[in-house]
């Protein structure tokens, strides 16, 4: 099951997979809370969900390399970001027929 | 040192186009980018020995949800089109907000992660073994969660279809029904 080895020069410690998924998750907050187009929010959560699914993988690969729980995580992840990106693109083109345009600031009331 | 090169590739790629994804003005370039992330994110899935994971971050994130995207952008935008921005105040204020909880977050991974760690010399799981625990009822194992996954899946059809459906009215629906009698009538008179 691999072995434990300190600061090697060839192999990339866990640290750094888990910087990258920081990027990532505060890229992603950073445009759910800058940006006003609904399209916009949608895919700075997409960058979040993928930030996580990064650091399941990574700390099960690292941490446990003999189980594969994080990987499920991961996978369930993928499907249920699949399901919220279907019903919001669907709220949205509903939004876009109603309203013209996809800003949240012109949107005062979704019930007609 | 292969392995590094591409991982330091793959995470350069990762920080740009994520930056650029949600600083972009045109919405179908910020789409363009977040494409890019998920396919760097599938090739750390490949590095991390992890196949599966990385066919199924390929197919339904990089083939279904940015279809998804891009469908969804060219119904509800002219493609071109600078979209508005908020005012800058919340922008600043932001921008802030994300930087201080990087520089926070990166400073608690930094300092308290241990730099002991195994190397990753196994080969990949076999699709025997994924199988074999996607769909057992013992202990890790997963066919519950699976179950659940489909049932939600129903729904989320389900409920696409009942929101994007266009709403006509009740006036509507009773002329096209009226019309679809007529129809039928004639029909069976021409008989």
């Amino acid at each position: 099951m691999g072995e434990i080895i300190v600061n090697t020069a060839g192999a990339i410690p866990l640290t750094a997979y888990l910087i990258v998924g920081l990027i990532m998750f505060f890229a992603g907050i950073y445009g759910f809370f800058a940006r006003k187009n609904l399209i916009m929010i949608l895919i700075s959560v997409e960058l979040v969900l993928n930030a996580v699914d990064i650091n399941f993988a990574a700390f099960n690969r690292y941490l446990f390399p003999d189980q594969m729980e994080g990987m499920f995580y991961a996978l369930f992840v993928i499907a249920i970001a699949a399901c919220e990106t279907a019903v919001a693109i669907a709220i949205i083109i509903n939004v876009y027929r109603k309203f013209g345009n996809t800003e949240v600031d012109n949107i005062q009331q979704m019930k007609e | 040192m292969v392995q590094q090169i591409v991982f330091i590739i793959l995470a350069l790629v990762i920080a740009l186009c994520s930056v650029l994804a949600v600083t972009s003005k045109r919405v179908i370039r910020a789409a363009t980018y977040l494409l890019f992330v998920l396919l760097a994110t599938s090739g750390l899935f490949l590095m991390l020995n992890y196949h599966f994971l990385f066919a199924v971050q390929v197919m339904v994130y990089a083939g279904g949800i940015m279809v998804l995207f891009i469908m969804a952008i060219f119904l509800t935008h002219q493609p071109g089109k600078r979209v508005a921005t908020k005012s800058s105040w919340k922008v600043t204020s932001s921008a802030l907000l994300a930087v201080a909880g990087l520089v926070l977050c990166g400073v608690i991974i930094v300092r308290n992660l241990s730099c002991a760690f195994r190397v990753v010399t196994e080969h990949e799981i076999s699709m025997h073994t994924i199988g074999q625990a996607l769909l057992g009822t013992e202990k890790y194992q997963f066919l519950l969660p699976f179950e659940a996954i489909s049932l939600l899946l129903l729904a989320c059809i389900i409920g696409a279809i009942m929101i994007a459906r266009k709403d006509r009215g009740v006036k509507e629906i009773e002329k096209v029904e009226n019309e679809e009698t007529e129809n039928s009538e004639t029909w069976e008179k021409s008989l």
